[in-house]
Order: structure tokens, then sequence, then C-alpha cells
């Protein structure tokens, strides 16, 4: 063996950097792929350079954490043992063919890397320019991204999700109007309305659908993590400093306007999630933030073949996957949060290196690491219980709401897929009535779907990761045409 | 036009782009979107459909809601795109080309 191995990673949220960090420590050739314009992801989001922002907005303690990582990356980056491609959009990863353990210097085991792979990304915002990169091993660090249900009006000029306006004021320092009412359900809400109203925003109502009742009755698991506690007591105090009204156990039914938002209504739920009668106001907004939780981008760990547990992709304790030469962490492997990612990406990291050595791991090693990682497991699996969405919204689904905002597909349409049609998966719904078809490929609307049809919320099965242009495809090389995934 | 507060941006210096033929002028670094959003605009899609107006939706290059014509060229993440001087953006129209 001449060379060192090399580890691409695919995201440079805090998972892939974490995992860049600790595979570059351990004497692998890091290779970070990532789409952003600048490390970070969308947790550690920063302003672009030009817009002159001396820091970001940030906790104190989260900003040092993220110099420490970003410190670590531009020393590794000057000693040449990584390389961070910007602006590279991945589209697919590919298994090379080749017999385990022939190629030259590829370690034995599971986890072992049988031949590589080869990474594929358009450059640029334009995505129109192809690049390919090969690795003897992959990390997967592909994030999240955010859940809406569909409610009248949720298509409405104005009406966005909780994270996007969270990613346009932390990379544009912009908002979207001046009264904003931030609405849905999950721990995101908060640093999303303090952030709001910190940037001058008027917060009319913070809007959560879980009840008081069901934070009390978790009380004992999320009491069990007295800094994430203190973090939410900070968040509420913020949010009373700024006039935030805060409504639990409310959800909005309905955003109202012509051609861009001018209010919404929120109602009162009932216990089991249903309208309480005469519970509904109405209050005037130019802005809706709006979120049911997050979903884990898994569309390139399911095209290598990753095997996924319910939406997310499932890995063992040193967070391989049961690909051979493919790990994963953060946000892809269950929703956790920041500091639940850059445990697993460490983690990650460390297996990945001694692998790629041909050595077996000792966990022992990251003992610290593991301990935070089943502490914050527990602590997301106890929010989970918490921030469901509230039992009864498919109901309260209008038939003429658009819910497949790509193809204009309306909830009515999607019940005569299930009830006349017959249809009794995605798939069949899809081919019926278009949903999911169009450009974002169910992305937004798959979990509608699936909660309007009764229909189960399948694996999406997306060969590709984003659109590629055809010319792109076009000048693969031969090798690797032949062995790219069939669509579905 | 000012960026929020707790920022404490010093933008360099600003440029001008024209949005269906009006001229904006806007910080360097933004997105389209952000520059949009920095003049009061808050949709510049129709949909192909029902000819609905649709702006950022996601924010993050997701859902695709925000497609605009950049120079151009149709069907651009706005939410992803940076802003360069002398941009010619344009609501788009349904497919953004002449098809529809």
């Amino acid at each position: 063996m001449t060379e060192r191995p090399r580890l691409a990673v695919v995201g440079a949220g805090p998972a892939g950097v974490a995992g860049a960090l600790a595979a570059a420590a351990r004497g692998v050739r890091v290779i970070l792929v990532d789409a952003g314009e600048q490390a970070g992801g969308q947790f550690y989001r920063q302003p672009a350079p030009a817009l002159g922002a001396r820091r970001p907005r940030l906790p104190d303690h989260r900003w040092r954490t993220w110099e420490r990582l970003r410190d670590g990356l531009d020393r590794h980056r000057s000693a040449g043992r990584l390389i961070h491609l910007t602006d590279h959009h991945v589209w697919c990863v590919q298994r090379e063919s080749g017999e385990p353990g022939t190629a030259e210097g590829a370690p034995a085991g599971r986890g072992s890397t049988a031949g590589g792979f080869t990474v594929h990304a358009l450059r640029g915002p334009a995505q129109e320019e192809g690049v390919t990169v090969r690795a003897d091993a992959v990390l997967l660090a592909t994030g999240g991204y955010e859940q809406v249900l569909p409610f009248a009006g949720w298509t409405l000029p104005g009406v966005v999700t909780a994270g996007g306006a969270q990613a346009m004021l932390k990379g544009g320092l912009v908002l979207p109007g001046g009264t904003a009412v931030v609405a849905g359900t999950g721990p995101l809400l908060l640093p999303v309305a303090t952030g709001l109203a910190a940037a001058g925003a008027r917060v009319a109502a913070l809007v959560e659908s879980a009840s008081p009742g069901a934070l009390l009755r978790r009380a004992p698991a999320l009491a069990a993590q007295p800094g994430k506690l203190a973090e939410g007591a900070g968040y509420a105090a913020r949010l009373l400093r700024h006039g935030v009204r805060t409504l639990t156990g409310y959800t909005v039914v309905a955003a109202h306007g012509t051609d861009r938002l001018e209010a919404v209504t929120v109602a009162a739920l009932d216990r089991d999630g249903r309208l309480r009668p005469g519970g509904a106001r109405r209050i005037p907004c130019d802005t809706l933030a709006v979120g049911h939780g997050m979903l884990p981008h898994t569309d390139l760990a399911e095209t290598l073949g990753c095997t996924l547990s319910g939406t997310a992709v499932r890995v063992d304790a040193e967070q391989r996957t049961d690909v051979p030469g493919v790990w994963a962490a953060g946000e892809a492997t269950g929703i956790g949060g920041a500091a639940l990612a850059l445990a697993e990406g460490h983690i990650a990291g460390r297996s990945a290196a001694a692998r790629l050595h041909g050595t077996a791991p000792d966990p022992r090693r990251w003992a610290a690491a593991a301990r935070a990682r089943t502490r914050l497991r527990e602590f997301a699996t106890a929010l989970d219980a918490v921030y469901a969405p509230p039992a009864g919204w498919p109901d309260r689904v209008p038939d003429d709401v658009v819910v497949c905002r790509c193809e204009e597909v309306t909830a009515g349409q999607m019940r005569a897929a299930t009830g006349s049609l017959g249809a009794g998966d995605l798939r069949t719904v899809k081919l019926l009535t278009r949903a999911g078809m169009g450009w974002c490929q169910g992305r937004v609307c798959a979990p509608a779907v699936a909660g309007l049809t009764g229909c189960p919320l399948d694996p999406g099965r997306r060969p590709f990761a984003r659109p590629v242009p055809i010319g792109v495809l076009a000048d693969l090389p031969e090798a690797d045409r032949t062995d790219l995934p069939e669509a579905d | 036009m000012k960026p929020p507060e707790p920022a404490r941006a010093r933008p360099g210096e600003t440029c001008t782009v024209t949005f269906d033929g009006r001229t904006l002028t806007v910080l360097p670094g933004r997105t389209v979107a952000a520059a949009l959003w920095a003049a009061g605009v808050t949709a510049w899609r129709s949909t192909r459909g029902t000819g609905r107006p649709r702006g950022v939706f996601c924010g993050i290059g997701v859902c695709f809601d925000c497609l605009v014509t950049v120079n151009g060229r149709p069907n651009q993440r706005a939410c992803l795109v940076p802003v360069r001087p002398g941009d010619v953006i344009r609501t788009q129209e349904g497919t953004g080309r002449d098809d529809d």
C-alpha cells in the first residue's frame, strides 16, 4: 500500500465536520463534499462573508464549539490531510464493482472498502457541471429537512417553513415581513421565534400544538437533560422579553390572503388532538413560519442499498450502515439535533479511520461520545413523543387544498385515488394523481400524502438525490454509466 | 435593506439588479431570494397549473417552490443562487420556457 486510505464525507454540518476531523486526525485522507458555500450545515449556517456580519447569531457556547470545529478544518486543510469541496451538490454515491478485499491495500473485514466508491456531484449554484470523487469509504452526513403538514392556504407566499425562515435569517440576514406567526410543533419553533424577534420582526404568536400536559407527562425523561431544559428555559425567557405570546395546544387551521399571506386562523385542540368548539381566533400577519418536525435525508444511503429503520438510515454502534464501507451519522440516522450529530460523527470518523487502516477500533476510546449519544438519543425519543403532530390533522384538510405543491394535486384528488380508485400505497397514488412526481420528488408532500390517504410512508427510492442535467449523465465514463442505479 | 440588528453586519458595496424591469439595490453575498425579500418581494413564480404565486418555502433547496428566471435561465432556485451585479431577474411563469 503506497497511499493513505481516503474517506469521502458527504455533508459539512455538525456530523460531517466531526467525522472529517476524527478521521483526518488518524491518518486518513478526507475529502469533505458539501453543498454549502461554507462549512456548518443548517445548524451552523453562516452569513455570506460579503455581508460582513461580525459574528453569527449563536449562543456563546455554540459559537465556541463551532470555532473549534472550523479551526480544526482549517488546520487539517493546511496540513494537506483534508480537502473541502464547497458548493458541490452530491446526486449519487456509487459502489464500484470489484471483489471484496481484492483492491490493492483494501483492508479486510466488515466496514472495509470492497472496491471503493464514486461520489457524483454537481458544482456551483447552477449545478450544471459534473464532478466525480473516488474514495475507499464514505461517511453520509446528509442531514435532514423540515416536515410541514398541509392546511388551507399553506401555498400562499409568506408561508415558509420554520427552518426556512431561520436559514434565510442566518444566511441572508433577512426577514420576509414585519409580523410573523411561528407555528406547528417541535423544539425548532423556539429558536425560530426568538431569532425572528431578535432580528426585529414582531412575532404575534408562537403556536405549538403539543399541550403543556404532554410535556409534563414526559417530564422525567426530559428532566434527565438539565442542559437541554436550561436551553428551553432560556428561549422561554427571551420570548417573554420580546413579548411573544405562546399558545400551546393550538394549531393553525388556515392561512388567509389572495396573493400573499394576510392572516392565519388558529384553533385550540382537545386532549385527543381534535379541534375544540369555539376555540378559533384570527391573527393578522404577513409571515407564517411553520414546521412539524424533521425528516432525515436518506436518498444517497438508499441508492447505496443501506437498510433504513423507519425513515432513518440504520447504523450499528460504530455508526456503520449495513453496506460495507458506508458509515452514516447525524440527522440522516435519526433526528436528534446538533449535539447528537457531533457525537455520532466523531464515532463514525474514528471507526472509519480504524477500519480503513485494517484494524478493529476500540470503542472505549470514544466512550464519552458514546455516552453522550445514548443520552441525547433518549432525549430525542422523549421529545418525539411530546411533539407529535396533532392526531386529527388529515381530517381538517379540505378537499380543495393543494397538497403536492409541485404538481398542484389536491387533497380531494388524493382521497379519490385511495377511495374509488383503490390505491394502497404512495407509489400508486403518485401514478394515479402525479402527487410526488414533480421537482421535489415528493420530499415535501410524502408525509402529508401518507397521512391523508392512510398509505404507509415508504422510503422515497430516489436514485438521484437532485435533478441532474442530461449532459452530465452523458459525459460520465462508460464504466460509471453502466453501474448507475435503475430508476424506480 | 439594512440587515437585522443582532448580526451587527458591515456589508460590502451594494450592487444593482433588476426584477421584472425594476431596479433593486442589493447587498453583496445575498441569495436571489434574500435580495428579493429585502426588497419586499415574496412571490416570483406562477405555477404551471393554476398560475398561483409562489416564493420561498423551504429556504434550503429542497422544495423547488422558489424557482425563478435569472439572466434568461429559468428554474433557478432563488434560495441557493447568489445574486450577482447586473442580474436580470424575472418572475417565472409556468415552466419558464416558451412551451406552455
